[in-house]
């Protein structure tokens, strides 16, 4: 705190945020210079570059760990993991985008410009540990994700998904704030670390709690956990395709690392029932309307919330094996929605015409490739074994017993059952029906075909050998509890698990 | 005379924030939902800055981050607003119905 000029290693731990902002700015800057094929082709080719190199200096962060800027960033294994993530995630998204732009004809200058701030966003809240700073990057993330849902300027859906995105979000937004500016009430600060000694030192006052409620209120919109999940399909419907394959692995994955942050490292009060009912009530809810759905997007929306609502069960978990368990859950969410969305993209074709269950008839027949990819996604998402969606449901499931969850845990298992019914109905669909009338699916693209390899492989090697990726998690989610057992040591209070 | 003390500040801020919910809820033109939306932030602000007074200026200038915050929501979202009414002629929540269940 003494220091008053930020030093090198300060800038080194916001390396991948610094470098993101700098790619977006060239973005910016090069795209009143070009005309719309190059704003496409060439910022395009820069945004990858920029995703890249963040993924790089992620990487080169992950060497000096520690806090930066007066305790506001802390670079861990935690951080590295989202950094490391959310960046790949992006340059999975600029390389599905960059046939889709072209197919639907928009300028995609400040596209990918907002892509690369959306990132910035993203990347700092999981490395952020005051809630300020926490609040900051939320905003820069959302608000690049406003305007991204609602580029295709000229479809009345997609501004409607936008304006729909806007307004519920910011009022989400507001309420996270409001129960932040109560936690600073509560304990008199905004860093996590500060607030966890507080709650400890101190016992928790009344309005801790309210506070509590009301981060969760605006977090749980952020994840699209129920019962904040209203906005979900409407937005995912009208959104372009690559962009909702951005909000629902990278916002979320961001936003679920906020969550594990102030839930666990704060050790936040009163938690356990929120989490328990959000989460019973994602789930059953998900799945149920995603049953009826007879668009693919929107059916992928509802199978969104569904998988936050699995995820949130990690949440209910104790905290070590929990918050590895999330960690992977987000990973292999990350690669297989990502993957499933970029098919989805592809497919849809000029102002996203083929959206629908039925358009997707005999798909297996006219691009058997496209077909076995979206399988793949599909059965990853249903949790077939040797997929990573199947490891990532059975550390979930296996955290969330060892802690005792035997309720909760029926209920995932109930939903996953229920869930494998409408995927297998996309693939029954592709395979064993005759096409409907004439799609001409196009050719697979270069960028696209190593999205979608990519993709599927990151989700067979997470089902495969989880193991690396596993460790990385449980190794990360020690040293999160790292400080907090520090500050509960000398107090003889229970350990969090008999909640 | 009763001493203005924090609690007051607090229950206005309170207030604020629950107009500002009901408006959200309530009201059907786009800009006023905007405006309560504001209105919330604002008792978040006031609540931020009463809270300094316990805790010292953290509060103060977490308020300034929000106003900032609150201006470019405002801009964004009146640019969202005039590219929905490009294509739809509305500013009314009722009919922004083209997705729905």
């Amino acid at each position: 705190m003494t220091q008053t000029i930020p030093q090198v290693a300060d800038y080194i731990r916001i390396l991948p945020e610094l470098v993101l902002a700098f790619f977006g700015l060239v973005v910016m800057v090069l795209d009143p210079l070009l005309d719309d094929e190059g704003s496409r082709k060439t910022l395009g080719g820069i945004a990858l570059l920029g995703a890249l190199c963040g993924l790089g200096a992620s990487l080169w962060m992950a060497q000096s760990p520690g806090l930066a800027f007066w305790n506001m960033v802390r670079v861990d294994s935690f951080s590295v993991f989202f950094h490391v993530l959310i960046t790949a995630i992006v340059a999975v998204v600029i390389l599905t985008s960059y046939e889709y732009m072209a197919v639907q004809r928009i300028r995609a200058g400040e596209y990918y410009g907002l892509i690369l701030f959306g990132a910035v966003g993203m990347t700092l809240m999981s490395s952020a540990v005051e809630l300020v700073l926490i609040f900051i990057a939320l905003e820069i993330s959302s608000i690049s994700s406003y305007v991204l849902a609602g580029f295709r300027r000229r479809e009345a859906s997609s501004s409607e998904s936008s304006l729909k995105y806007f307004l519920l979000g910011s009022f989400a937004t507001a309420f996270f704030l409001y129960g932040v500016a109560l936690m600073f009430g509560a304990t008199g600060s905004t860093n996590i670390t500060a607030i966890s000694q507080a709650l400890q030192a101190k016992g928790v006052p009344r309005l801790a709690y309210v506070a509590v409620a009301l981060m969760f209120v605006g977090l749980g919109f952020k994840v699209a956990s129920a019962p904040f999940h209203v906005w979900t399909p409407d937005v995912y419907e009208g959104a372009p395709a690559p962009i909702v394959a951005l909000m629902s692995t990278g916002s979320k994955a961001a936003a679920f690392a906020v969550l594990l942050r102030v839930m666990f490292e704060i050790n936040t009060p009163g938690r356990f029932w929120l989490i328990w009912v959000s989460a019973a009530l994602s789930m059953t809810l998900g799945n149920l309307s995603a049953l009826v759905q007879d668009n693919v997007k929107r059916l992928l929306a509802y199978s969104s919330i569904a998988h936050a609502g699995y995820l949130l069960v990690a949440f209910a978990a104790q905290p070590g094996p929990g918050i590895s368990a999330a960690m992977f859950y987000t990973a292999s969410y990350a690669a297989m929605n990502v993957g499933a969305f970029a098919v989805v993209s592809h497919f849809a074709g000029a102002e996203e015409r083929y959206v629908t269950l039925a358009d997707y008839a005999g798909l297996g027949r006219r691009s058997p490739l496209l077909a076995a990819t979206l399988t793949i996604f599909l059965l990853s998402l249903i949790g077939i074994p040797i997929t990573g969606g199947f490891f990532a449901k059975f550390y979930v499931f296996s955290a969330a017993l060892k802690s005792g969850l035997v309720w909760l845990t029926l209920i995932g298992l109930l939903n996953s059952a229920i869930g494998a019914y409408y995927y297998l109905r996309i693939i029954v669909m592709m395979y064993m029906r005759e096409p409907k009338g004439e799609i001409t699916v196009r050719r697979i693209p270069a960028s696209l075909g190593v999205a979608l390899a990519l993709s599927v492989l990151a989700t067979l090697y997470l089902g495969v050998l989880p193991g690396r990726v596993l460790d990385f998690a449980l190794r990360s989610a020690t040293q999160l509890m790292q400080p907090h057992r520090a500050a509960i040591t000398p107090a003889p209070t229970p350990p969090v698990g008999t909640m | 005379m009763v001493p203005i003390t924090t609690t007051h500040y607090l229950v206005v801020a309170a207030a604020l924030f629950v107009l500002g919910v009901i408006g959200v809820l309530t009201r059907r033109n786009v800009v006023i939902v905007l405006m309560s939306i504001e209105l919330i932030l604002n008792a978040v602000n006031l609540n931020l800055v009463a809270f300094s007074r316990m805790w010292g200026l953290h509060g103060q200038v977490f308020a300034i981050f929000v106003v900032v915050d609150a201006a470019a929501e405002a801009a964004v979202g009146l640019g969202i607003l005039i590219a929905f009414f490009r294509n739809k002629e509305t500013i009314n929540v009722d009919e922004i119905d083209l997705l729905k269940w």
